[in-house]
Formats: structure tokens, C-alpha cells, sequence
């Protein structure tokens, strides 16, 4: 048996495909959503992948959370699916507030591509059981607006609860407070991050590493074994 | 405020003495005289509009095009051609069913006015026009030519030009593989802003610009029409027809990506349900120019109502909407009972598409406003039957005291101390330093296919995830070169990108180009063009790689100082099996540095010249194109086969830059030998054409050796990988972290 993860395209996405491969490599069956419809079609687990929807003119993913498909997301990440939000995808989740805080534009104003060095704070979450707690990895980053921002407090009570999935190494590429790179709700299920583990899966393609695929692993694992 | 009545085709007949604007729309008056002959009366004001933007310089290639036949004439024998030039862009067969197009142009001029948008609508115009052929976008690649580094107008342009192509391809979700970035003064009124994309489809699903078939229905679709990039119209509109419009258009258009990569979705998903005959993008002259063109290269005429066309500004003028040249439109011919699918697949991306005419079995152009004509061409007359200029060209008089003005005869470092400084200074010079800071500004990984990607000597591109097949694409052209010798200097252009191509392991198929020039009223710049374009055709014939189609840019001039020639040549190759591609880093210690190809002394137009003594004369290297071929064919076997691990040509800068950039990619340093034969200076910066540096496992030396020698290319061993540092024996050693400092540093300090 193996599981069936969706993957939602809005208009303006742009790591849909490269995600669904991701997907497919780790042994997983991928599953295109489309963003004007509610049905999850009775998927396992759901993606939202990196791109700029909708265009990201106003604020990035404060349109996509109005989106069809996010009402049926928002409800049942609620219930426990596990969602995994890549750059744009976890700035749709901090606008569908199912994660703490917000993004901004980068500290230094431009966009940044780069090979980008972190650590994994929590290998427990349904994204990354499948990494050592501490690991340090090597993942692309490719953003213009993020840089992570919260309140001294929601800082702090993710510190305190293990929130803090990944951290950047050597070089906050955005000025992110507390070099926070990713963050999970206080459930493990819902997982958003900056970089691009869809852009780290195949060696030859991209960095050449395959740091990311224990992502689509991890999940694989986490529902195969329920 | 009363209007002046409609200039209808029937009202141009009554009234033949009305003056019109043709000079301020740049008509020349022998010009407008062949229109009046075309038509047999004065033309509409309509009509007008499309002759002058059609025959302007940049849509009819009037001063270029009797050189430009060579590139047909010349044509090598190429199985590999599917589609050559003339259309929206050439299309090669590369294997296993697939073919790729490619294309590069210019946006040169609205990116001066306008760094951001300038550039940004650049990256937008070249995408349609590879997805017009049918194919999906896999890459872009982006060479720029700016003015002096240190220079204030740079930092307002360079940044500008950089966050624009960024901003617009990364929204695309098309990864930025290749380009380069050159500083020179000339450029300095007239920075070169060339954009390059490359597409992937099946041989079946090449699409062609053409409307066949009366009845078929023409369909508009993307963006709304609005009043930006249409300076000529504005004349028109404002000064004759109608004084209560505002006057100034904005002349540069304004780019929207998001709305780009709807109409990349939605196309190719009209495409893969075969429900277009014809399609166009809406570039340069905008309808005037996609009407007309679909219509003279397809089989019958087309009837064209333009108040079905979608408008952002509801007070634009018939002559306005035909020339406007506002962004993400395109324009498909399909068949009547294909017509509610292509809607519902538009309506699905939430793109507006609107049926606008329709094929009719006549052969006018016809155009209808309020229900009147006020067009009635043959659409060839506007499209391909533009003036033709043989424009008076001469070799300058200066061009023989700038040849005698020998680089090779500036004074040499003297003593070890001197070399090694003049290294360091080379290597942080603004042409040679790292670029990170302006390509990390660009998306190289997305769609997930990227094998290598700028400062890789080629971007490459898988294409197939079972086979491995792959494309790969380099950009070069070296003006100081072409300076010193324009018809030497596009070959140079044309053996190094194909050479850059090659040192990757993939082999060279076809060229694209942008010929970048100042203005052809010139006779010394239409000498220097008529030269480029000789070298180069002559040089895609020897060579083998045909000429696909690509653009010219011409006037890049303020007043008398005209740009260096800059004809920036495209190579497309392909590689079986991307697993076997050669990276430029250095992988592993102890293996051996071998030099291929002869070392002379070359230093007329050299990187050296320029930084130590900020001289610009003598000859440029020599050309063996012959010798580029053994070189590739060695390169592409030694890859192929796994003799090599790492490969880098050698252009400007010489070794040192090649083996600096591969030490510091690598994080390996390298001990270097001054082979016999040759001085340390000469070893270090001569830019001897035909040669590239590779590095040898040891295990691989005794065969590669041997086909080397078989094949009789000059291999000589030069060195090892090892270290951190890279030395020159018996003269100087510089470490990996003083390089990188020098190396890397210097964008940043003089753009943050």
C-alpha cells in the first residue's frame, strides 16, 4: 500500500510538478488538486508548493487562502491531514493562520536562489521523522519575501514547544528572526518552511544532493505505518 | 471637444490631399510614397499606423536583411533543422521524438528608459515567442552588456535590469541558466539587454505562425489592450486625429508575469488538445503586426473587427489598439467547432480570450471599427514587403591605427610580485569576478531539471527523466574583440559558446543570435555589421551548426559614439545522457591538469590588456575553426567516456581565470607548471582561441594521452589539483581565501 499526497496548483504556482516528482521518487502516489476545487479527492496528506499565486501582488498567500480548496484544507489540517507548506505554501499557511506569524520582504530587497545550509530542530513532525534530530542539511532557498517575523512571545512559546523544525546555518539568507527557516502547528501535522526539499530529491539535478527527499519520505513512512 | 470623423478606407479614397504624420511615425517619404503606390490611394490613418511600425528598422530588418541572406545561403547541411528561420524561432530535432527551440533577442533600448520594466518585458516577449512554436519554456539565459562598473548610471541600470529579469522569470517558473554580464564604457548610453529562452516539445506539436482556412475563427487572448509602448501612435493619435487625447503615452510597455504564466498554462493546454491551426504572440507592432502576419504567411485573407478586442482604456483609438504594444497577448487561429473548448480552457486559467475575426478566403486584411473599414491591405505588403536598404558601408579610417596599435608590445609584468598582483587584480577585475550576486538574484532550480546552471561554462537542461537526454546553451560575444576585427570577432563569439557548449559534454547543434550594433547610417557601423554577419555565417557553415533565427538590434549609438559590435551568438547542444555532463569545479585532488590546444602570444583585446593597461588594440585571436571542432569532438568523447572530471574553456582572462574559477567552484586548489615552450606571462593570460583546461583521473591519463594524440589536438600536462591554494611553481601561490576575496567581492561592493 503506499499513499496518495495532493498537490495543489493555483494559477501562479510553479513547484507543483517538480513537487509531484518529489513525491513520485519517494514512493508515494501524487495527486494533482486544483485550487478552484473543494474536493481533496481522498488524499493521505497535502502540499502546497512553492510559485507566486495569484500573482502574490498584494501580500504573498493572502489571496491563495481564500481559495476554494484551502476552506476543505484549513478544516481538515485542523482534524489532523498532514500539510507540508514549501516557501509559498508556508507563507499560504501563515495567512490561513494554521501557523504562527508572517513573512516579509527580505532584509537586503532582493530575491536570493542559493544552496542553503540547515539544521533540523525537530525530527518528530510528520514531515521529518525520517532526519536525525540536529542533522545539518543542504537545501535550495529561492524567495523574495521571506523572512520570518512573529511577536517576542509566539517566538518564544515555539522555542519552548519545539516548534522550530528547521533553522538556517552560517548565513540567515533573509533576515528571519531567530534564523528561523520552518515551524510545524503545536499538533506536528502541519509543516511550513522556506526552502525547497522538491529541488533536492535527485542527485545531477539542482545542488546534486538529495537532502530533501526525507521529507516525501517521512510522510510516506508516517502514513503507511498508521 | 468634436471628434474628427473616422478616416475610413472609403474616406482615404475621397480625400487624397489630407496630409499625414508619416515623417514623425519615422516613414521616410520614398516610403510613404510605396505605400500610396501599394494602395493605389493615400492610406488610412489606420493603415498608416501598421505600414510604420511593420516597416520600421526592428520589424522589417530593412538595413540588415541583404546581409542577413547569408545566414540561408550559407546554411550548412543540418538534418537536425526542423524549422529554420523566419519564424517566431528556429526548431531542432535532438532525439527521441523531441525537438527544442530557442531564440535570443534584444531589449535594449526600453531597458535604458526603463531598467525593470525594460528588462522584464524583454524575458516576457522572448517566452511567447517560444511558446508560438508549440513548445513548453525550459530555461532562460540572459547576456548583458553594461557601462563602466564604477560608473553612477550603472548602479541605476544594472540593478534595475537584474531585479526585472528576476522578477519576471522567477515568476514564470523558468529557471535562469546561462548569460553573461560585461562591463565596458561604450556601453554606457546604450547597455545591451538580450534575453534568451529555450522550449521542449514533441516533433508533432510544432506549431507555426500561418491563418489557414476561411472561417476559421481569430481568437485574442491574455492581457487587455491598454495605451502603453505605443510612442509612434500616440503622434499619430494626438497630432492629426484627435487633439483632446492625452499625448504621451507611456513608450515603455509594463510587464505582468503572473498573467504570463496563465497564458503559458493555457496555451499549451489548447495546444495538447489540438485545437489550434495558428497561433502568434503579440510583440514589437502588436496587432498590427501578429494580423498581418498571420495573415500574409497563411493561405487566405482575414476580416478583423477591432472593437471585439478587449481594452483596458476605453479611449484608445483604432490606430492606438493596432499598435500598442501592451503585454502577455497572443492571438490563435481555430477552427469554428474548436472555438468553445479554446474558451473554456481560457476560461479555466481565468484568461479573457475574444473571438476578434476570422479567416476569410480572400487575400485582404481587412479591419473593421464601428462597423466601418478603415483597413484594406494585402497583409504581405505590410509584413514581408518592407523596404530594402543596401546601406552605404565602408571600413573606418581608424580601423587600421587601432589594428597597429599591437597589445602584444604593452609592458609585461617584470618580476614574480608583478605577476602574481596582475593575477589578483584580473581575477577581481568587474569583466572576470563572480557574478553570484546578480545571478543568485534568478530561480535556477525550478521545474526540478537544472544540471548545470551559470558559472557553468553552458546551462543544461534535462529533458527526459528515463533517457537522461539533455540540452544545453552558452551565450558569448566579445566586442572588444569584435572591435579590433568584427569579422574575426563574431567568430570568436560563435567558437567560444560553441566551445562552451562542448566542455560540457554536449554536442554543438545549432545557433541563435542577436546582432547588436550602432546605427547602420553609418557606413563604419554597417562595415562592421556586414562583417559580423560574413564571419559568422562563414563560421556556422564550417562548423556545421545552422543559423535558427534570431534578431538584430541596431542604433545602439548616442550621437557619434556608437557601441562596440556586439553580435552575442547562441549554441544549442544536446547530450544523451546528462549523467555524463562535465561540471567547470575542480572534484578530486591529484588529479591531472591537461591544456588543450596551442598557447601563441594573443593578447590584442585581452581581459589582460584591458585591466592592467585599459588598452584596446592589435588583432584579436586568431580563428581555427577546424581546431574548435577536434576540441568539442574530444571534449564531448572524454566525457562521454569518463576520461575527464572537470572542464573549463579558456576565453577572456586566459588559464589563470579558467583555472581560478574552477579551484574556487571546487573548493580545490591547483599546482601549475609553465609548460616548455612558453613564459609564465604568456601561459597565464593569453587568450588563445580553441583550447580548454581539463582535469585527468590518473587512472585515465595513458587513454586519454592516446586519443589526444590519435586525434592530434596538443595536450600538454600543466598541472595537478591539489591543495588550497593555487600555485605557479617557482613563481608565486595565492591562497583559496585570498582569491575568493578578490574573486567575489568586488559586484557586491560596487552595486550594494
Amino acid at each position: 500500500m503506499t499513499a496518495r499526497i495532493g498537490v495543489v496548483t493555483f494559477p501562479g504556482s510553479l513547484d507543483d510538478r517538480d513537487t509531484q516528482r518529489a513525491i513520485r521518487l519517494a514512493g508515494a502516489e501524487p495527486v494533482a488538486l486544483w485550487h478552484k476545487d473543494k474536493n481533496l479527492h481522498q488524499v493521505d496528506a497535502v502540499v502546497l508548493p512553492g510559485g507566486f499565486s495569484y500573482g502574490d501582488y498584494l501580500r504573498a498567500g493572502a489571496i491563495s487562502r481564500f481559495s476554494p480548496v484551502m476552506e476543505t484544507v484549513i478544516e481538515q489540517a485542523k482534524a489532523g491531514l498532514p500539510v507540508l507548506g514549501i516557501c509559498n505554501g508556508f507563507q499560504i499557511l501563515t495567512e490561513a493562520h494554521l501557523l504562527p506569524g508572517g513573512m516579509l520582504g527580505n532584509d537586503h530587497l532582493h530575491f536570493i536562489c542559493r544552496d542553503q545550509k540547515l539544521r533540523v530542530e525537530n525530527a518528530d513532525t510528520a514531515w521529518t521523522v525520517d532526519y536525525e534530530q540536529g542533522q545539518e542539511i543542504h537545501i535550495p532557498l529561492k524567495n523574495m519575501d521571506g523572512r520570518y517575523v512573529a511577536d517576542e512571545r509566539t517566538l518564544d512559546m515555539l522555542e519552548a514547544e519545539g516548534r522550530v523544525v528547521f533553522r538556517y546555518l552560517d548565513f540567515n539568507p533573509n533576515g528571519s528572526l531567530r534564523d528561523i527557516a520552518g515551524i510545524t502547528n503545536e499538533a506536528g501535522n502541519v509543516v511550513g518552511l522556506m526552502p525547497h526539499p522538491e529541488h533536492a530529491v535527485e542527485p545531477l539535478i539542482g545542488t546534486g544532493r538529495t537532502d530533501g527527499l526525507p521529507f516525501f519520505t517521512s510522510i510516506l513512512k508516517k502514513l503507511v505505518n498508521a | 471637444m468634436s471628434r474628427t470623423p473616422l478616416d475610413t478606407v472609403e474616406h482615404a479614397a475621397a480625400t487624397p490631399d489630407v496630409e499625414l504624420p508619416w515623417a514623425e511615425l519615422g516613414l521616410k517619404k520614398d516610403e510613404y510614397e510605396r505605400v500610396v503606390e501599394i494602395l493605389g490611394r493615400r492610406p488610412t490613418g489606420a493603415e498608416l499606423a501598421m505600414y510604420s511600425v511593420m516597416w520600421s528598422e526592428h520589424c522589417s530588418y530593412k538595413s540588415s536583411k541583404v546581409h542577413l541572406r547569408q545566414f540561408g545561403e550559407k546554411a550548412p547541411e543540418s538534418d537536425a533543422l526542423l524549422v529554420g528561420i523566419g519564424e517566431n524561432a528556429g526548431v531542432v530535432d535532438v532525439g527521441q521524438g523531441y525537438a527544442v527551440t530557442f531564440k535570443v533577442e534584444s531589449h535594449n533600448h526600453p531597458s535604458y528608459v526603463e531598467p525593470y520594466q525594460g528588462a522584464a518585458t524583454g524575458v516576457g516577449g522572448i517566452v511567447r515567442d517560444i511558446i508560438a512554436m508549440g513548445a513548453r519554456p525550459v530555461a532562460v539565459v540572459d547576456p548583458l552588456r553594461m557601462g563602466a562598473a564604477d560608473h553612477p548610471d550603472t548602479k541605476r541600470v544594472l540593478p534595475g535590469v537584474v531585479a526585472g529579469i528576476g522578477g519576471y522569470g522567477n515568476c514564470l517558473g523558468l529557471p535562469n541558466i546561462g548569460g553573461e554580464v560585461v562591463f565596458d564604457p561604450c556601453y554606457q548610453g546604450n547597455p545591451l539587454v538580450n534575453a534568451g529562452c529555450i522550449g521542449v516539445m514533441r516533433h508533432e506539436d510544432i506549431h507555426l505562425a500561418k491563418a489557414s482556412g476561411a472561417g476559421n475563427k481569430v481568437i485574442m487572448y491574455g492581457a487587455r489592450t491598454g495605451g502603453d509602448g505605443i510612442g509612434g501612435a500616440s503622434i499619430l493619435a494626438s497630432e492629426t486625429f484627435d487633439d483632446a487625447k492625452p499625448s504621451k503615452r507611456p513608450a515603455v510597455q509594463v510587464g505582468d508575469p503572473f498573467q504570463e504564466k496563465l497564458l503559458i498554462e493555457c496555451t499549451l493546454e489548447a495546444f495538447k488538445e489540438k485545437l489550434v491551426v495558428g497561433i502568434q504572440d503579440l510583440g514589437a507592432a502588436g496587432i498590427s503586426c501578429a494580423t498581418s502576419e498571420l495573415a500574409s504567411n497563411g493561405s487566405g485573407g482575414m476580416r478583423v473587427i477591432l472593437d471585439d478586442v478587449p481594452l483596458r482604456d476605453s479611449t484608445l483609438s483604432p490606430e492606438e489598439i493596432l499598435m500598442s504594444e501592451s503585454q502577455e497577448r497572443m492571438c490563435a487561429v481555430v477552427e469554428p467547432e474548436k472555438v468553445d473548448r479554446f474558451l473554456e480552457i481560457c476560461e479555466k486559467w481565468d484568461v479573457i480570450a475574444t473571438v476578434i475575426g476570422e479567416v476569410t478566403d480572400g487575400d485582404r486584411l481587412e479591419i473593421f471599427w464601428h462597423g466601418e473599414k478603415i483597413v484594406d491591405v494585402d497583409p504581405r505588403t505590410v509584413a514581408h514587403e518592407g523596404p530594402t536598404y543596401e546601406r552605404p558601408y565602408a571600413r573606418p579610417s581608424w580601423q587600421d591605427e587601432l589594428q597597429a596599435d599591437d597589445a602584444n608590445k604593452l609592458p609585461r609584468p617584470a618580476t614574480s610580485e608583478e605577476l602574481k598582483d596582475q593575477v589578483l587584480k584580473l581575477v577581481a577585475s568587474p569583466n572576470q569576478a563572480s557574478k553570484k550576486w546578480i545571478t543568485s538574484q534568478y530561480d535556477h532550480f525550478v521545474q526540478g531539471n537544472t544540471v548545470l546552471a551559470q558559472p557553468e561554462d553552458s546551462g543544461m537542461i534535462r529533458i527526459d527523466e528515463e533517457t537522461g537526454l539533455g540540452v544545453a546553451i552558452a551565450t558569448d560575444g566579445n566586442g572588444r574583440y569584435a572591435k579590433l576585427d568584427p569579422y574575426t570577432g563574431a567568430q570568436l563569439a560563435l567558437a567560444e559558446a560553441y566551445r562552451n557548449v562542448a566542455t560540457t559534454g554536449a554536442k554543438p547543434l545549432a545557433v541563435s543570435d542577436c546582432l547588436n550594433f550602432g546605427s547602420p547610417e553609418d557606413p563604419a557601423v554597417m562595415w562592421q555589421f556586414a562583417e559580423a554577419v560574413r564571419g559568422l555565417a562563414d563560421g556556422c557553415q564550417q562548423l556545421g551548426t545552422p543559423v535558427t533565427g534570431g534578431n538584430v538590434s541596431l542604433y545602439n549609438q548616442t550621437g557619434e559614439a556608437a557601441i562596440h559590435p556586439t553580435p552575442v551568438v547562441a549554441v544549442l547542444g544536446v547530450i544523451d545522457d546528462v549523467a555524463r555532463r562535465t561540471p567547470v569545479a575542480f572534484q578530486e585532488e591529484g588529479q591531472l591538469l591537461y591544456l588543450l590546444g596551442d598557447t601563441r602570444e594573443e593578447f590584442g583585446g585581452s581581459a589582460w590588456s584591458q585591466v592592467i593597461h585599459d588598452h584596446l588594440g592589435g588583432l584579436p585571436p586568431q580563428v581555427d575553426l577546424e581546431r574548435e571542432r577536434l576540441l568539442a569532438e574530444i571534449l564531448i568523447a572524454a566525457s562521454r567516456d569518463g576520461m575527464i572530471d572537470s572542464a573549463h574553456d579558456l576565453s577572456d582572462g586566459g588559464l589563470i581565470q579558467a583555472v581560478v574559477e574552477s579551484a574556487l567552484l571546487g573548493n580545490k586548489g591547483a599546482r601549475l607548471i609553465v609548460p616548455d615552450g612558453l613564459d609564465a606571462f604568456t601561459f597565464l593570460f593569453s587568450e588563445s582561441a580553441g583550447r580548454a583546461i581539463v582535469a585527468v583521473p590518473r587512472s585515465e591519463e595513458v587513454r586519454f594521452n592516446d586519443m589526444c594524440g590519435a586525434r592530434g589536438l596538443p595536450a600538454t600536462r600543466v598541472g595537478v589539483v591539489d591543495g588550497d591554494s593555487v600555485e605557479l611553481q617557482g613563481e608565486f601561490e595565492l591562497s583559496l581565501e585570498e582569491l575568493r576575496t578578490a574573486h567575489e567581492e568586488t559586484i557586491p561592493a560596487l552595486l550594494k
